[in-house]
């Protein structure tokens, strides 16, 4: 149904007016959420937008090259902790220091790509874990860093101090329109990456890593640069969650928070955009809200608690978060292989061709 | 610089990092699946262990027994509930399901025992010291490591070698389709696979735990250095895994001596390195993929 008949119909930015006309009301919709929601909800949509930013650039790298990664976590710390140091030490304007530090996460990327050229599967995954708990060690230990007391982010300035313009951004709600338009750019960016040629290397990759050399594509570049891609989606990402946190240390950035990340990508669905948007929206909620808050929740909270008092202890039930998530990695594996954005197709299809 | 005592530690915990390896080895020979869970699975075990000890206050040698029940018990249920329903799961997909089981098994020890750490002792004098040769004391912890570790290697050595069920497994393998075809259940080798490495697993898991303290994320680390062992002795044969837990303790332990500070991550350094140098491991021979 969704038959391209030219080159440019597969690169324009929106498919139809129907398509064009939705865009246009979410993003009215997204521009317009502060004026009515409370303020809690607005930082739980902060960290949702900055979990898209990771979980869309993480499916860059997971779903359309296929490489596996369980060291974002690392990537995250290093652009959370360089700009935060940046802005603190240097005084680098804002602008400037997260750019910087997504660089540097890109750099990093390109050297974890370096091994992933010779290995693949289980071993790039357990090269990948160990990196992020390397990374995440060594910024532990280093006491420039704050070391294991972590470390208290500079006032979100927008402005550049050294030419006296300041424009300091303090509530959440002024966060969160900086982070809407970095995750709409950012967005965007990736949607056009993956219609390139570069983005249509990455694929190839994926399908066949041995086809796609033989008909031409440099595996050695087109490899580490997804993973360095990957990596500079990460550092903006980490970069914005340290704003969003006001104060983290380096076991915020464990080895759990990793496989959170590849569980949005594996629950949105691999190699869309839309898998990775949904799969953050969804997985950061329950964690943050729903699981986190569940002995509140109506009904449902007062059974749990029953539960945790009959055979478990209550205080333990925060743990209950970790293995719902972990009972939803199998599920959406066993039962649902695409993810949600596979749902979503099993819908649009039914739709389009009903009653048949 | 006391180079007999870290021989001798070095050596000791290098033994339990193989045992635990070996625990992983099984299931990658005959799944090609990397457990991710296998720490936690451990972890799980001593947990139980430790609970029938101090709710329950039976004598050691009846929770051992019961433990090792349960941890057979706990592999075949995952294997059978979380993996065998995935219909042809790629890579990716088997990652992510072990993951799961990880994550799952520790929110419910959480959720059961809380965060909080506990002390697990095994029925070993720890004052109990000798000195064979001066400079090297060795205690009570190593000889046990060292015994039940050469008692397991015979064991599996004998079991693969000798016994129909040991055939069929490797047969298992080489093969799954042909190893069918003969007549092999190769989803009952499977079970089988799981259970017992649940069981070396668990025992393993004890030696941790009674070295450090027991919470529910306590063999997360020992897991990715055993993880290196079995990757520094190629994750397909069981003898060299043995002889690179060795040498992954003694690095350890020597590099820890001199930068105490940076002992945690010298398990990563050495599998990155191994992987980027020998990708199929020191001791077994390289495998090439057909297009």
């Amino acid at each position: 149904m969704d038959m391209k008949r030219d080159y440019y119909e597969d690169i324009q930015l929106f498919k139809s007016n129907v398509v064009l006309f939705w865009s246009a009301v979410l993003l009215l919709a997204l521009f317009t959420i502060p004026l009515y929601a409370p303020n809690y909800y607005i930082y739980l949509l902060n960290i949702i937008m900055v979990h898209v930013i990771l979980a869309v650039g993480l499916n860059i790298l997971v779903g359309s090259t296929g490489q596996i990664s369980l060291g974002h976590a690392g990537f995250f710390a290093i652009g959370a902790y360089g700009t935060a140091f940046l802005m603190s030490m240097f005084q680098v304007p804002f602008v400037f220091a997260i750019f910087i530090a997504a660089f540097i996460a890109a750099f990093f990327g390109f050297i974890l790509g370096l091994p992933a050229l010779r290995l693949e599967g289980p071993y790039l995954a357990i090269v990948s874990l160990g990196f992020g708990l390397t990374i995440m060690h060594i910024i532990g230990g280093m006491d420039v860093f704050g070391g294991r007391m972590g470390i208290k982010v500079p006032p979100l300035d927008l402005g550049i101090k050294q030419l006296g313009i300041s424009w300091v951004l303090k509530t959440d709600i002024q966060k969160y329109y900086l982070i809407l338009i970095m995750t709409i750019l950012l967005v965007v960016g990736a949607r056009n990456i993956l219609k390139t040629r570069v983005g249509r290397s990455f694929v190839a990759i994926r399908d066949s890593d041995i086809a796609a050399e033989v008909i031409g594509v440099n595996l050695t570049i087109y490899k580490t640069l997804a993973f360095a891609v990957s990596a500079f989606y990460a550092g903006i990402a980490g970069g914005l969650f340290g704003f969003v946190l006001g104060f983290f240390d380096p076991f915020t950035f464990n080895m759990i928070l990793s496989v959170i990340f590849l569980v949005m990508v594996v629950v949105g669905g691999l190699g869309t955009i839309q898998g990775g948007i949904l799969g953050a929206i969804l997985i950061t909620y329950l964690q943050y809200d729903f699981l986190k808050n569940i002995a509140e929740v109506p009904y449902l909270g007062a059974l749990m608690v029953a539960i945790s008092k009959q055979w478990f202890t209550t205080v333990g039930l925060e743990n209950f978060s970790s293995m719902a998530i972990g009972l939803i990695m199998i599920g959406i594996i066993i039962f649902e292989p695409l993810g949600m954005f596979g749902v979503w197709i099993r819908m649009k299809k039914y739709w389009m061709t009903w009653p048949f | 610089m006391p180079v007999g005592q870290l021989l001798v530690e070095g050596l000791a915990i290098g033994a339990c990092y193989g045992l635990f390896a070996t625990a992983v080895v099984i299931i990658y020979k005959t799944s090609e699946v990397v457990n991710f869970a296998q720490g936690e699975m451990a972890m799980f075990s001593s947990f139980v262990a430790f609970h029938i000890l101090s709710v329950y206050q039976l004598p050691f040698w009846a929770a051992f027994v019961i433990t090792m029940i349960f941890s057979i018990l706990l592999g075949i249920l995952i294997e059978y509930f979380f993996l065998r329903p995935a219909k042809h799961p790629s890579i990716l997909g088997l990652i992510v399901i072990t993951l799961g089981a990880e994550m799952f098994l520790m929110g419910l020890a959480g959720w059961k025992w809380g965060a909080e750490q506990k002390f697990f002792s095994l029925p070993l004098d720890p004052s109990l010291t000798y000195e064979p040769v001066k400079g090297m004391i060795i205690n009570n912890w190593a000889i046990a490591v060292f015994a039940v570790t050469t008692c397991i290697m015979l064991l599996l050595y004998v079991f693969f070698k000798y016994t129909r069920l040991g055939v069929a497994m490797r047969a298992t393998q080489q093969n799954k389709h042909a190893a069918k075809i003969m007549g092999i259940r190769t989803e009952r080798v499977l079970s089988f696979a799981w259970g017992s490495s649940s069981l070396i697993g668990a025992i393993a898991g004890m030696f941790f735990a009674s070295r450090a303290t027991l919470d529910p994320a306590f063999m997360m680390e020992p897991f990715l250095r055993a993880f290196a062992a079995a990757v520094l002795g190629g994750l397909m044969s069981i003898p060299g895994v043995i002889i690179g837990g060795g040498l992954m303790g003694l690095i350890e332990n020597f590099f820890g001596y001199y930068w105490p500070q940076w002992k945690p991550i010298i398990a990563f350094i050495v599998i990155i390195l191994v992987l980027c140098l020998r990708p199929s491991g020191l001791f077994t021979k390289h495998f090439v993929k057909k297009v």
